[in-house]
């Protein structure tokens, strides 16, 4: 008998790192939020790597954090180890990425989620929506428990359909041998979605006890660890560091040996893989003159000895899967705890979403995280941010958020999604966002703190303190501005030493600071501040002043972007009515919708043509109102 | 409406006896200003017409006189600022006033774009939408059947080899910066990157430098003769003319008084100039003096100094070997059916590496000579004549001339140390433009590259 148990204004549909965030948002713009899991002790679960960050991911989960998410707080407190990655390289694609101790992380982000004051948490697994005429009212469980609410969001990641295949042998699971969603994928495609069947696949975990580690070399954290949330203020002491070795023709051997066997190659497996995470047997098949690749020994926790292996995923039988390990320099006598898999599972084409990450043709229902065809548990808590924020925003009838590419990582995401779809998993790359000299590491406050205030999802303490900062900075440039440095023998000398030539004439501070080889370090001895600036306030100087001329550039860029993306395409527009368009843009058209005509543009099959004849079509309505205006007004 | 200024070439491209380049948009007027010598365009009644002379900004020489009929919005056709110029037929004057517009800002407009605007900004009413829709998909259809034609074969292979080196130098950034622990991609450096730019930039040097070529194949090489009174530039005149059939003539026109003869030799087309003058006066150098003549000679593409078998040499000479040193000049030693009284040495030394040809126009000797001087001048160690097709087209040359500036900015953000994921953003777009020119720009092919050339993942 189906039971009535209870109506909110958001329901989130699991727990993982897409479903947390989400959960979080929705309950920060003040929505009433359910969010139901199937496993309790499984909460923003690690299924992969033990590791959050990254290049372009780390500054997901800085964004994250501006936008008073979970992730970045919750890492800040349970990292093994912290590393700046690219600190050689320009401060566009610094990255920080740190070291989760999975069994806390685990821990402390259901602690944070217990104690939302209007959240509600309940371990369920969910089956059917609730839909009335086409919308979404909620949720239908197994114990025929029905949950009703304005906005439901679905963030169930690999569980769709899941099936875990380790060489010959295959059973439908989720990750980790938990239940799978077998019945909601099913209803899913009841419904008219088009879903697509995506693979991925984990590495065996070792015991530490049995490897050698003597054979392998260190990799240590940062002796001064940097953190992901704005609000951390304290630093993890004692780190723990990860190993590296290496695979060798041996291994590769073995790999030749037993390729048949491999799941990824018998054929057993249909699923679409990543290119950018492949197996330890692609890898060896496609490249195969490597003599050795790549294989990181990361700790999962500090009060575990299990350690992940990575660069090291395959699909290849158990027996061989030790054989392999074994070959390896410091694993000849390790024992496998887990076994590798890969993991073949349901995803939604993602092109059926808004911007919004609500679906076209079921108002009141949001999907966010792997679902969408991601990988990576940044890309997923991103989504899950968004959908929880727009989730809320529908249930409450306040403003909706869609970032554009310029303005976050998270906003290059969603529309590369909704726009182009994908026919691999996603992952986020730099090289996937145009404008990423100002989608940085270090102003993800300054790009976001605004919006986040003003959609209730951080405090007016910290608000303050942003307010502040941006306050010193531009105090900061304006005094370099003025100050005047003279020629002298000592700052020559000190140019000099820097690598640079001396002074031929007076310079403002902030010219100065513009020569590649000068620092604010130096130019703060030679025009000490007032005040001491904290270190972050030094950063957004040195950063701004030293690439004004990048960032201005790409600043033109987005201005030319933003033009198009300002036309604003009418929602009932009726595409099969515009002659002139190619069959092709039609046909990419109706099935995108998109909300602009820069969205429109960035749609594979519709050419400039297409594009030109939209904006005169669309121009041609406004024209039209702007008449029956006018002749109203007479 | 919120839109950038375009420019086109609105008369039927070929030779007419007139030839128009139309603006529109707000810097339309402001543009033309500054290529235009005479009343102040910003300042005149609007709907009116003004003579004046289209000065090259860079060279400051006069390219053509012009009328140019100034209509400031919103009564015009496409109801922004919109200014023709007006000047004479000929490829290389329109083309050139074309391509000083786009320096100058504006944007070569789209096929069907000004009425595209007119109709954006109201100009024509809502029952020809349609009509303008199926012009655009026409134009556009056409157009880029003619640009996918026009870059089948040579070009179009050679870009997309210049895009692969490019796009190779980009993925192997990115994989630095995406994955940074990855010890078996060596580590791009600003050295390797800036040998590579440098290849590319060579390159596209070398096709623009083949455009340059290409035109003066289509349009004649602009020849100047210059000499001394009476050492017999206009008998050589009517010797080349007399020879080799004038393909075209040009019939003197009403506001100027310059007449051009246009004569093949031996393949290489020559576009005599200034020849009125040097009918009527028998001297410019005389008459317009010396500073003129350098204006002259600025614009020549090769020069035909002549001297006289006859006479020593004398000042003059001297200045006008000077004057010519560094353009690529024939010298003519006429009159040698007279006793000789020049000394050759001399005329040698301040020759240097320039070919001189001894002739006597009187007994019809030494033109042979002069002829094929010319053509191994021009093609001898150039490029095959078929490449001289290449690049022709004003949007070709203007994404060409954009992708080596974009390339400059990396080469001297390399030299001021800059990291490389910043010089990498020049780097990008130089591909992007190399890009409009196949018609592929699309970002995806970046990420491919990137995963089919490196072994990458966790």
């Amino acid at each position: 008998m189906v039971y009535n148990a209870g109506h909110f204004d958001v329901i989130v549909i699991g727990a993982g790192h897409a479903g947390v965030e989400a959960a979080n948002a929705a309950v920060k713009r003040g929505a009433k939020t359910l969010m139901l899991t199937l496993n309790l002790d499984m909460i923003a679960f690690m299924p992969c790597n033990p590791s959050i960050g990254g290049p372009a991911k780390g500054v997901v989960v800085r964004e994250i954090d501006a936008l008073g998410g979970l992730m970045g707080k919750v890492i800040d407190k349970t990292y093994i180890q912290m590393r700046m990655l690219n600190t050689g390289k320009g401060p566009a694609v610094r990255a920080l990425r740190a070291q989760a101790d999975k069994p806390l992380y685990i821990q402390e982000m259901k602690y944070q989620l217990e104690k939302l004051e209007n959240l509600t948490i309940r371990q369920a697994m969910v089956e059917r929506l609730i839909i009335e005429e086409g919308v979404c009212k909620g949720v239908l469980t197994e114990t025929n428990a029905a949950y009703y609410a304005k906005s439901v969001i679905i963030t169930t990641g690999t569980f769709m359909r899941g099936s875990v295949i380790i060489g010959d042998l295959s059973y439908q699971s989720g990750p980790n041998n938990q239940r799978p969603s077998v019945k909601l994928s099913e209803h899913l495609e009841e419904l008219g979605f088009e879903l697509v069947r995506f693979k991925t696949g984990t590495p065996p975990r070792v015991n530490a006890n049995t490897i050698d580690y003597s054979k392998t070399e260190i990799q240590p954290g940062d002796d001064k660890p940097s953190h992901f949330s704005y609000e951390t203020t304290e630093a993890i002491v004692d780190q723990i560091p990860c190993w590296l070795t290496y695979t060798n023709e041996k291994t590769h051997q073995i790999i030749d040996d037993n390729l048949a066997l491999s799941a990824m190659y018998s054929g057993m497996i249909k699923g679409t893989g990543p290119r950018y995470c492949p197996s330890i047997e692609d890898k060896v098949v496609r490249f195969h003159d490597k003599p050795r690749h790549q294989i990181f020994l990361e700790p999962e926790g500090r009060n575990t000895e299990e350690v992940y292996v990575q660069g090291f995923s395959t699909s290849l039988p158990e027996s061989v899967q030790h054989e392999m390990l074994r070959s390896i320099e410091g694993l000849e006598a390790a024992e496998i705890m887990r076994s590798g898999y890969a993991i073949e599972y349901d995803s939604v084409v993602p092109t059926q979403l808004w911007p919004t990450l609500e679906v076209k043709n079921v108002p009141g229902l949001f999907t966010a995280g792997q679902i969408n065809g991601t990988s990576g548990y940044e890309e997923a808590a991103g989504q899950g941010l968004m959908a929880g924020i727009n989730a809320a925003a529908r249930a409450l009838e306040v403003e909706s958020l869609i970032l554009d590419r310029s303005q976050a990582y998270i906003g290059v995401l969603i529309d590369d999604l909704v726009t182009k779809g994908t026919n691999e998993p996603y992952r986020l790359l730099t090289s996937r966002a145009e404008y990423r000299l100002l989608l940085r590491h270090d102003n993800a406050d300054i790009r976001l703190t605004d919006k986040a205030y003003q959609l209730g999802l951080i405090n007016e303490e910290r608000y303050q303190a942003f307010q502040g900062k941006v306050a010193l900075i531009e105090q900061e440039k304006k005094r370099l501005a003025k100050q005047t440095i003279k020629p002298s023998s000592q700052i020559d000398q000190l140019l000099n030493e820097a690598g640079g030539t001396g002074l031929k004439e007076p310079i403002k501070a902030l010219d100065l600071l513009k020569r590649p080889e000068v620092s604010y370090q130096l130019i703060k001895r030679l025009v000490p501040a007032d005040v001491t600036l904290p270190e972050e306030v030094e950063e957004q100087v040195e950063i701004q002043v030293k690439y004004q001329g990048y960032i201005d550039k790409s600043n033109q860029q987005v201005d030319r972007m933003k033009k198009m993306e300002n036309k604003v395409i009418p929602e009932n527009i009726d595409y099969d009515a515009i002659s002139g368009l190619a069959t092709e843009a039609k046909q990419k058209l109706k099935k995108v919708r998109p909300l602009s005509v820069g969205q429109a543009s960035r749609i594979s099959g519709v050419n400039p043509a297409d594009v030109s004849i939209l904006l005169v079509y669309i121009e041609q309505g406004q024209i039209a109102k702007r008449t029956s205006e006018v002749e109203r007004q007479a | 409406m919120d839109l950038d200024t375009i420019a086109a070439i609105s008369t039927p491209i070929g030779e007419g006896a007139i030839a128009i380049v139309r603006l529109s948009g707000d810097q339309a007027i402001d543009i033309v200003n500054q290529m235009f010598e005479g009343k102040d365009l910003n300042t005149v009644d609007s709907h009116t017409i003004h003579y004046g002379k289209i000065i090259d900004p860079d060279s400051k020489t006069m390219i053509e006189e012009v009328m140019v009929s100034v209509m400031q919005a919103p009564k015009t056709f496409t109801r922004e600022n919109v200014v023709e110029i007006n000047c004479h037929g000929g490829l290389a004057s329109v083309n050139r006033l074309l391509e000083m517009s786009l320096q100058l800002g504006a944007r070569l407009a789209e096929p069907g774009e000004f009425t595209k605007r007119a109709f954006l900004n109201g100009r024509i009413d809502l029952s020809q939408a349609e009509a303008v829709m199926d012009l655009i998909r026409a134009k556009t259809d056409k157009a880029m059947g003619v640009a996918v034609k026009q870059l089948d074969g040579k070009l179009s292979k050679l870009i997309k080899r210049l895009r692969q080196e490019l796009i190779e130098t980009v993925a192997h950034v990115e994989v630095n910066i995406d994955y940074p622990e990855y010890d078996d991609v060596e580590e791009m450096t600003k050295n390797i990157m800036l040998e590579k730019t440098k290849l590319v930039y060579q390159e596209i040097e070398r096709l623009l430098a083949m455009a340059r070529q290409g035109k003066i194949l289509r349009e004649g090489i602009s020849t100047a003769i210059i000499g001394r009174p009476n050492v017999g530039k206009s008998s050589l005149m009517n010797a080349l003319v007399q020879e080799n059939k004038a393909i075209v003539t040009d019939i003197p026109g009403t506001t100027r008084d310059v007449i051009e003869e246009y004569v093949n030799v031996r393949g290489v087309p020559l576009r005599l100039v200034d020849t009125a003058g040097i009918r009527d006066t028998e001297d410019i150098v005389e008459k317009i003096g010396v500073e003129r003549s350098r204006q002259v000679l600025k614009e020549a593409d090769l020069v035909l100094l002549v001297l006289n078998f006859n006479e020593s040499l004398t000042e003059q000479d001297r200045q006008l070997f000077e004057l010519v040193k560094d353009l690529d000049v024939i010298i003519l030693v006429n009159k040698t059916d007279l006793p000789n009284k020049i000394d050759l040495d001399q005329v040698a030394d301040l020759a240097k590496d320039h070919a001189i040809v001894n002739m006597s126009l009187l007994e019809e000797q030494g033109i042979d000579q002069l002829e094929e001087a010319i053509a191994r001048l021009f093609f001898a160690g150039q490029i095959e004549s078929d490449d001289l097709s290449y690049v022709s087209n004003v949007r070709h040359i203007q994404l060409l001339k954009q992708a080596l500036a974009t390339l400059e900015d990396a080469t001297s953000a390399i030299h001021a140390d800059m990291p490389i994921d910043l010089i990498q953003i020049d780097v990008t777009r130089t591909w992007e433009l190399l890009g409009e020119i196949v018609g592929d720009t699309v970002q995806d092919s970046l990420i491919d590259q990137l995963f089919s050339q490196f072994c990458l993942g966790k």
